[in-house]
């Protein structure tokens, strides 16, 4: 298996990494006429100040987790499933389609969510499985085909918000109608997050790990990534094989789009998918598709997320500093991966 | 070119480690100009090695470099091309998907707007004077291996190379090709020119070079110059007397495979009516020039080309036409590429992967222990030095070949093989050939690509000769030798 970016020999490099993204930010940050060490000061209180912001950021965590859990499939099939986004969507709305369906039945509440939470996998398989017809089939590249059908789902969303599914009275950007809430899952007492919630995230991301690691499926996956004419002359399905990553990558996507739901926010919202699956991506690559290092991580920028939040109250700083701070350490530490190996291994690209 | 001033090269003491390989050890060579030398040794020798580093490929770690007693740090192949030494690589470093003119211009350096015109018209002289027939607006990846071969020596002559550095350069063109080659090196030779001919095939060094060393263990072991005698280069390179043995003939009674009025057609060739049936134990060796059609037949043998309607494929009396590759490999059929690291192994995965990959029974979760004896087991049983986490790409070409041998399944009925023992040296070739007679042994049947004549008249029990899409009738071996052969294989009496 792959090392790491995190080997004890590159600890070093990547904690240079790190300074270097934080040096970095304060740049953008002193830019703009802000302070950055009250902004650091901010997001870490705003994310570990209390119990409630550090679970608010474990709300994150999980579609985070779902969502990289997605990609490292995708991935390793030598795909780059940028349609997860849409897949999250289209999770998130085949669970609100079931709940509206199921929410004036007499069936016990439990089964309705049990039953929310599946139509979920089933929306985002069946959008992964259009990219990935599109990719296998049609040629097209997974990563035009995955941000067109992104952009359908917002539309989608949008359409069924404003449309079938408005508000009683006139439909607004604040989402349908909320669940009672006997179809939540259900809350740690005062705190936002739900246990359901969080054994989902970690229960997908221990499977995932598990098929990557040590499974005949996972190793025909890696070679279908790393070299699909040599897998298919060794008789690996390979059409069948891209077909398969994306469809279970699609149904992690749509679980964690039918938490958001079910878990966070109780109805469907038109920015239902929060970019959890564009900042999925990044994770993969940040932990260089290591799917031990996905768990930590993602609690990592799903902190950095919530603890933002609270910059353009406090400071008069956009939150948008936080996408800005986790998009630096992706690049700064992918570079220093790169420096490392230039250091110690002398690899020279003609030597390749 | 032919103004470039005589320049001889001097390498002294050089030494190279990779990680615990010594694969340069001590190591002095002097070429004066105007000779042709010949650089030997088995697979490993550190041929290859000490070229990279007179290229500017790799840095040594000890040891000068003198070029016309001047000593000269080079460190780049930017830095080796000012000192005017150009190497040819076993596979040509070229850009496939441009035009040849554009290749040219891309080593040509001169300024922002390149002369097209000046450029052409030196490109056209040169080529006129090697007697090569390339057109400057061809794609390069329509061209053959031989004929990028010879583009990249041009390229080099253009940017007025002094010393040139062969790496293998025979390996995969044909022998027109290599004839045309061999004049070319004599010719820039008998101008000044110093040139490096590293090869593992003593007969090339025989025909070419005026003097050779012998490389072992990445130490000179031994120098001559003509007339050689070529027992005892055999006996520097590999310690011991090798001889190739007697050809062996295992052909059963039942057959095989039969195809029968095969049409396949390709953007660049149409092969059609080909009949053939192999029968157990037996091996059919495919000549030709590169790009005559062998690997298109081979390949729609392998289920891996759809040939054109009435063609017919049957394997062990099952009909397999225009069923997908799947229904080959069940019925026992498997195919080894040329290209190992591209389309035969995967890079990345580790020797164990490899072997689970293709394990018979699987369920869910990988038995790690039970995989790893096997990969010990095969590792033994193949020769291949390396272990179960050994990644692909870090074994050497032979162990890569013996890695992709191991993997086809062991109750074969049919093992296509394009080029078994290419860039391999005498003794992994009988190794090799070992391996593959032992298969026929257990009934299979063997059909291979090779443009290496003497592997084919060893080791086929019939030839089938491929000239421009055409075929010759299945011819015994027996009845062939070399001279036969390289007429069919030009065309004549096809």
């Amino acid at each position: 298996m792959k090392k790491g970016l995190f080997g004890w020999r590159g600890l070093v490099f990547q904690m240079l990494g790190v300074v270097l993204a934080l040096a970095f930010t304060s740049l953008v940050l002193l830019v703009a006429k802000g302070d950055p060490f009250a902004a650091f000061i901010n997001i870490l209180r705003g994310s570990l100040g209390s119990i409630e912001s550090f679970t608010n950021g474990m709300v994150a965590w999980v579609p985070l987790l779902l969502a990289t859990a997605g990609v490292l499939i995708t991935f390793s099939a030598g795909l780059w499933n940028i349609g997860i986004e849409g897949q999250i969507t289209l999770g998130a709305i085949f669970t609100t389609g079931l709940l509206r369906l199921l929410q004036d039945s007499s069936l016990p509440p439990a089964v309705i969510i049990a039953l929310g939470i599946l139509a979920g996998p089933l929306g985002g398989a069946i959008w992964a499985a259009l990219a990935g017809a599109l990719r296998t089939y049609g040629d097209v590249s997974e990563i035009f085909g995955g941000l067109g059908l992104n952009f359908v789902a917002t539309t989608l969303t949008l359409w069924l918000i404003f449309g079938p599914w408005k508000r009683p009275g006139i439909g607004s950007m604040s989402g349908t109608e909320p669940f009672p809430e006997r179809l939540w899952l259900p809350f740690i007492g005062d705190l936002r997050l739900s246990w359901w919630s969080v054994i989902i995230g970690l229960v997908a991301m221990l499977v995932v790990f598990i098929i990557l690691s040590n499974t005949y499926f996972g190793l025909k996956l890696k070679a279908v990534g790393k070299n699909s004419r040599a897998a298919f002359i060794l008789g690996i399905p390979t059409d069948r094989y891209r077909m398969l990553a994306f469809i279970y990558c699609g149904m992690l996507g749509g679980i964690a789009g039918a938490v958001q739901v079910v878990g966070v926010y109780h109805r469907l919202i038109p920015s239902i998918s929060s970019s959890y699956g564009y900042l999925g991506l990044m994770v993969a690559m940040l932990v260089n598709y290591n799917a031990l290092w996905v768990a930590p991580v993602a609690l990592f920028f799903a902190l950095l997320n919530i603890g933002s939040i609270q910059l353009p109250i406090v400071l008069g700083l956009d939150s948008t500093l936080s996408g800005i701070l986790q998009g630096a350490l992706v690049l700064f530490m992918i570079m220093m991966d790169g420096v490392r190996r230039r250091v110690f291994h002398k690899t020279r690209r003609s030597d390749l | 070119m032919g103004a470039a001033k005589p320049v001889n090269v001097e390498l002294k003491h050089i030494h190279k480690y990779f990680g615990d390989v010594h694969a340069n050890d001590d190591v002095c060579l002097t070429i004066a100009s105007g000779t042709i030398q010949g650089i030997v040794g088995e697979n490993g020798a550190g041929k290859s090695t000490l070229m990279k580093v007179l290229s500017g490929f790799i840095q040594a770690d000890e040891g000068e470099i003198l070029l016309d007693g001047r000593k000269v740090v080079i460190r780049s192949p930017a830095d080796a091309s000012r000192y005017k030494i150009g190497m040819l690589h076993q596979d040509p470093l070229d850009f496939p998907s441009m035009r040849v003119m554009d290749n040219l211009l891309i080593g040509d350096g001169g300024g922002q707007i390149p002369n097209r015109k000046a450029v052409r018209q030196k490109f056209l002289e040169l080529q006129q004077q090697f007697d090569f027939v390339i057109n400057p607006d061809d794609f390069v990846d329509s061209l053959t291996v031989g004929e990028r071969q010879q583009l990249e020596i041009l390229r080099l002559l253009m940017q007025g190379a002094r010393v040139l550095i062969l790496d293998e350069p025979t390996t995969g063109i044909s022998a027109l090709q290599k004839e045309k080659l061999f004049a070319t090196l004599q010719k820039l030779a008998s101008q000044g020119m110093v040139i490096a001919f590293v090869s593992h095939k003593l007969e090339e060094i025989e025909a070419l070079c005026q003097r050779v060393v012998v490389m072992r263990s990445g130490r000179v072991v031994g120098e001559a110059g003509q007339p050689y005698k070529v027992d005892d280069l055999v006996r520097l390179m590999f310690g011991k007397v090798i001889t190739l043995g007697k050809p062996q003939h295992l052909v059963g009674s039942e057959e095989v495979l039969t195809v029968s009025n095969l049409e396949i057609e390709s953007p660049r060739l149409r092969i059609s009516g080909v009949n053939l049936t192999v029968h157990r134990g037996e091996v059919i060796g495919l000549a030709g020039m590169e790009g005559s059609g062998q690997v298109l037949f081979l390949r729609a043998c392998g289920g891996l080309l759809r040939p054109i309607e009435k063609s017919k494929i049957s394997v062990n009396g099952r009909d397999l036409t225009h069923q997908p590759y799947r229904k080959f490999l069940d019925a026992g059929v498997a195919y080894v590429p040329a290209n190992r690291l591209a389309a035969g192994l995967v890079p990345g995965l580790t020797l164990a992967d490899h072997f689970a990959l293709v394990e018979e029974s699987q369920p869910f979760l990988i038995a790690k222990d039970r995989v790893n004896d096997l990969t010990r087991r095969r590792i033994e049983t193949f020769n291949i030095i390396g272990t179960p986490v050994s990644r692909v790409e870090e074994l050497s070409g032979g162990n890569q070949q013996r890695a992709l041998l191991a993997l086809q399944g062991t109750a074969l009925n049919l093992l296509l093989i394009e080029h078994p023992a290419r860039g391999l040296d005498i003794e992994s070739t009988i190794w090799i050939w070992g391996n593959l007679k032992e298969r026929c042994k257990q009934g299979a049947a063997i059909i291979f690509i090779s443009s290496d004549l003497e592997q084919i008249l060893q080791y086929s029990d019939r030839i089938v000769v491929f000239f421009g899409g055409k075929t010759s009738a299945p011819l015994p071996a027996e009845e062939m030798d070399a001279e036969k052969l390289g007429q069919l294989i030009g065309g004549k009496g096809l």
